[in-house]
């Protein structure tokens, strides 16, 4: 087996003051889809920027492969109005790549023709897109995705999670993320992480879905897998089948 | 040719629109004009220091500058809100600074044009000035070109700088030092109270103009040469004070093109 890109050991972090995650032990490695879930507030966050180094934790440690490429896809990028920035010209941050790559990019990532535009004029969705493409320019081990759904509508996130699935698929990357999509994300993900300031349970996402820890979180008594289906029905009018076996998680969507 | 003391003064105010242009971005970029404030009007007590240990102008400038700015950063997030802090520093450092200057100018330590120093005194650059001026801006094109990527995504996120293997809080501290220099080569030129003018309005002129954050940077650049140029040759056509005449022109350069920007982007 090879050696995890990140592990985290007896990791404790503190923000002003609070003890906001406490004891994680954690790691990935090569390949792996990995989730993270957890209430608001759980330092599900908190967690990925410890994990790139942005916060010092107060106890244990952060361990990266050395040399690691991490591709990064941020909860919110506020672009000041000040800073004007095509989407072009993100494209090439850090590294300048030619203008051939770019637009092989965006074409990748389904949104051909905005590479003139200024980021500030982008959609929520295009806007996603176009993080992910600069992310995937990086040529990225791991690709961590904090929240990166947010905004988009339910057909918009279930194709944005088939793209990361066909990347890991095609690059062979590890993918990290954060998500409040349970059900899709459960769907695609090899292991899940539930999490509330320590991590409560971890598994695949069927081991998970049934873990008392888990129900106690998200569910509401009935079973954990079921219980987030009736949820994800107060929002969407599209589903037919009103009662699906808990499960099949995986077969209802894509 | 140097010998002209209006060449002298055109080089200078071009001297200090180029390096004030790339920095007066980032502190567009990052909302620091406030901080940009502070920095400059620690100048002033920077010249008491001088006068009170005999030491050199520019160092004891660049000294005071980089000190307040950085008590500043470390003062910021322990329970006041950044704007107040700024407040308190940028006043504090202008009241103190012309309190010291003037005990020290009671106590016969040094005469000097409290005014030249408050508003700039263009027109008596000298050589050594005119080699410290290009020196700062070179120093500063020279920080900021170099580290432009990572100082560029520090700017949009510095989880994004971070990830890509950036150290955000090293840029910040790499723009804090070039800020210093900028307070401390521009004193002369325009004086500590209009310093922040410098770093600001071209910057804030170019930015309708243009799509890329580069374009930016040497829009101010361009825009700032040309506010010290037609700013010098105002002040010499209406005798008035050269420093305030170079800012006039800027802010007019500003209305223009974000009133040029306005109607282009009703159109």
């Amino acid at each position: 087996m090879t050696a995890p890109l990140i592990r985290a050991e007896n990791l404790s972090v503190r923000l002003d003051g609070r003890v906001v995650l406490q004891d994680v032990d954690f790691e990935i490695r090569s390949g792996e889809i990995v989730t993270i879930v957890g209430p608001n507030g759980s330092g599900k966050s908190t967690l990925l920027r410890a994990l790139i180094g942005a916060i010092v934790p107060a106890r244990g440690r952060v361990v990266r492969a050395p040399g690691l490429r991490i591709g990064y896809v941020p909860q919110k990028l506020a672009i000041d109005a000040s800073l004007p920035m095509t989407v072009q010209r993100f494209l090439n941050l850090p590294r300048r790549i030619g203008t051939r790559e770019a637009l092989a990019a965006l074409d990748q990532a389904g949104v051909p023709d905005l590479h003139d535009r200024q980021m500030a004029d982008l959609s929520g969705g295009q806007f996603q897109r176009v993080l992910l493409a600069r992310a995937l320019l990086e040529d990225p081990q791991i690709l961590m995705l904090d929240e990166a759904t947010q905004g988009l509508d339910q057909p918009g996130s279930a194709a944005f999670y088939r793209r990361i699935e066909a990347v890991r698929r095609d690059t062979g990357c590890a993918v990290l993320m954060v998500s409040h999509d349970l059900h899709v994300v459960m769907a695609a993900s090899d292991r899940v992480l539930c999490m509330n300031g320590h991590i409560c349970c971890e598994g695949t996402p069927e081991v998970v879905a049934s873990a008392p820890e888990y129900r106690a979180l998200f569910g509401t008594g009935t079973g954990g897998t079921l219980a987030l289906y009736r949820h994800e029905h107060h929002h969407s009018h599209d589903h037919d089948h009103p009662n699906p076996h808990p499960g099949h998680a995986h077969e209802t969507e894509t | 040719m140097l010998d002209d003391f209006l060449i002298r003064a055109a080089l200078a105010g071009v001297g200090v629109a180029l390096a004030a242009a790339p920095l007066g971005c980032f502190v567009v970029w990052r909302r620091m004009a406030y901080f940009g404030e502070a920095t400059a009007h620690a100048a002033i007590l920077g010249v008491a220091l001088s006068l009170a240990l005999s030491l050199p102008l520019v160092p004891a400038v660049l000294g005071a500058a980089l000190a307040m700015a950085l008590a500043v950063s470390a003062l910021s997030g322990r329970g006041y809100a950044m704007d107040t802090l700024l407040g308190v520093a940028a006043h504090t450092a202008l009241a103190a600074g012309l309190v010291a200057v003037a005990l020290l100018a009671d106590r016969g330590a040094a005469r000097l044009d409290l005014m030249a120093f408050l508003f700039g005194d263009i027109l008596a650059v000298n050589r050594a000035d005119l080699a410290v001026i290009w020196g700062g801006a070179a120093v500063v094109a020279g920080l900021t070109a170099w580290r432009w990527p990572s100082l560029l995504m520090s700017t949009l996120n510095p989880d994004l700088a971070r990830a890509s293997g950036f150290d955000p809080r090293r840029e910040e501290l790499g723009l804090t030092l070039a800020l210093a220099i900028v307070v401390a080569v521009a004193i002369k030129v325009v004086g500590v109270l209009l310093i922040a003018a410098m770093l600001v309005i071209p910057p804030a002129a170019a930015r309708p103009l243009v799509r890329t954050p580069e374009a930016m940077a040497i829009g101010a650049a361009l825009l700032g040469a040309v506010s010290a140029l037609a700013g010098l040759w105002v002040s010499f056509l209406l005798d008035t004070p050269t420093g305030p005449s170079i800012v006039c022109v800027a802010a007019g350069l500003f209305l223009f093109t974000t009133a040029a920007g306005g109607l282009r982007g009703r159109v």
